[in-house]
């Protein structure tokens, strides 16, 4: 079992350090792309904690106590994006019958998240660090919260973005990169955090 | 065969899906430290690319077409699958610097895209060599991309110096930030580019991307909305017309 020390390092170290978009480039797609405005990059993030931690316990399930057994573990990506795919139907099915008002807050960005690299990239980091069930989860949360973390100041500073003079080839998506890139750097001065 | 030259320089040039699509931006970003990185991955994908075009090519008639994704996705992982375990064997050091980017190829959204846009509809050679056209075009810009960022980042150039000792590298290029600019840098000239040519009155539109958008827009609804009508849901016939009769257009408004 997991000391709570390590659990702790974990939760750092994913959601701050190595965070999952600005240091390791996955979930680009919905960073970019629903980065308009802080309240839908919030529902957004709520909507890839939840889906993200949910399939990193799943994920790490599965491996243990099905590809393991039957030494399978070579299917891990096959195996993976299905079950997550259907996960994310799953959630939306039940969310919708039994809680309805989450239902409403989450609803459009679940559908969303299936393309999602950054959801088979957590289950197969898991596997790849050799992370048990627990670890696994700690993991999934922390990652998910650092991309909620890094898409909501994003949108932040585009609300912000929006009011400026930018010259007519930057307009668009290459400010949008250029401001990533320069959060990418104030990230790195979490590095010396561990 | 002429139709095999056609689509390969489509993939090069016309169709570039990094320069032109602006396509699978996830590696790109993440994987051209280097120029031989950016090589590697670009190789390996248009490997992946080139086998699931041909195979899906064969299938088409047998995938039916509500469950025609998830089937893409299992043929599409099969060979990352393959792939990866080739590469373990044989190019381990490879394999380390690329990590977990190898399965990730899976959410590549070139390689559905190609799956859904072209191998779905068109013969099993054309649509080898479409794979391999594109993959071609893959690997260019990943390598080109890769040599930029090691250039500036380490003054080297596939591992060997090339800018004098007086040059001091700019370490940041070699690093997560670098990636940003590197792309901010190229969209802008894309844009650029696109201005100039809709003020000489020519037509930029895009064509065949599967996304029907670009990447940066994928979330707005361009090929999640694939993704998920198809799985039970009401379907939308959102077929694109073939794809070579586009081209042909085009071609014509050109001359």
């Amino acid at each position: 079992m997991e000391s709570v020390k390590e659990l702790l390092v974990i939760l750092i170290s994913s959601s701050l350090v190595s965070n999952v978009v600005l240091s390791q480039f996955l979930g680009l797609c919905p960073f970019l792309g629903v980065s308009r405005r802080t309240g839908t990059a919030a529902g957004m993030g709520a909507a890839v904690i939840f889906v993200i931690t949910l399939a990193s316990a799943v994920a790490g399930v599965i491996y243990r106590y099905v590809l393991c057994p039957f030494q399978v573990e070579y299917l891990e990506t096959i195996v993976f994006i299905l079950v997550i795919a259907a996960l994310v139907q799953f959630v939306e099915m039940f969310l919708k019958k039994a809680m309805p008002s989450l239902y409403e807050a989450l609803g459009v960005y679940l559908p969303l998240i299936t393309t999602n690299c950054a959801v088979l990239g957590v289950a197969l980091t898991n596997v790849q660090k050799e992370y048990g069930i627990l670890a696994g989860i700690t993991n999934g949360f922390a990652t998910s919260v650092g991309f909620t973390v890094a898409i909501v100041i994003l949108a932040g500073i585009r609300e912000k973005l929006a009011y400026n003079d930018i010259p007519r080839p930057f307009q668009g998506m290459p400010i949008v990169l250029l401001t990533a890139g320069l959060m990418a750097i104030a990230f790195c001065g979490f590095a010396g955090l561990l | 065969m002429n139709r095999a030259g056609e689509r390969l320089l489509n993939g090069l040039v016309k169709e570039n899906p990094t320069f032109v699509l602006m396509l699978g931006m996830c590696p790109t970003l993440a994987v051209t430290t280097s120029a031989l990185n950016g090589l590697g991955m670009g190789l390996t994908t248009m490997a992946v690319l080139a086998l699931s075009n041909l195979f899906i090519s064969l299938l088409r008639r047998i995938i039916p077409d509500r469950v025609r994704i998830p089937a893409f996705i299992v043929v599409i992982a099969t060979f990352v699958t393959v792939v990866q375990l080739l590469l373990q064997a044989y190019l381990p050091a490879l394999n380390d610097s690329l990590g977990v980017y190898i399965p990730l190829i899976v959410v590549n959204c070139i390689i559905l895209g190609r799956a859904e846009s072209y191998a779905y509809h068109n013969p099993p050679v054309a649509s080898l060599f479409d794979g391999i056209g594109m993959g071609l075009g893959f690997a260019a810009a990943l390598t080109c991309i890769g040599g930029v960022r090691e250039l500036l980042g380490a003054g080297e150039l596939f591992g060997r110096g090339i800018l004098p000792d007086a040059y001091v590298p700019i370490r940041i290029f070699g690093q997560a930030p670098g990636a940003f600019f590197v792309l901010a840098a190229l969209v802008a000239l894309q844009n650029f580019v696109k201005e100039k040519l809709q003020k000489a009155g020519k037509p930029n539109e895009k064509i065949g991307s599967g996304c029907s958008k670009d990447c940066m827009n994928c979330s707005d609804g361009g090929c999640t909305k694939r993704f998920y009508d198809t799985k039970g849901k009401k379907k939308e016939d959102d077929r694109q017309e073939p794809e070579d009769l586009t081209i042909l257009n085009l071609d014509e408004e050109e001359k």
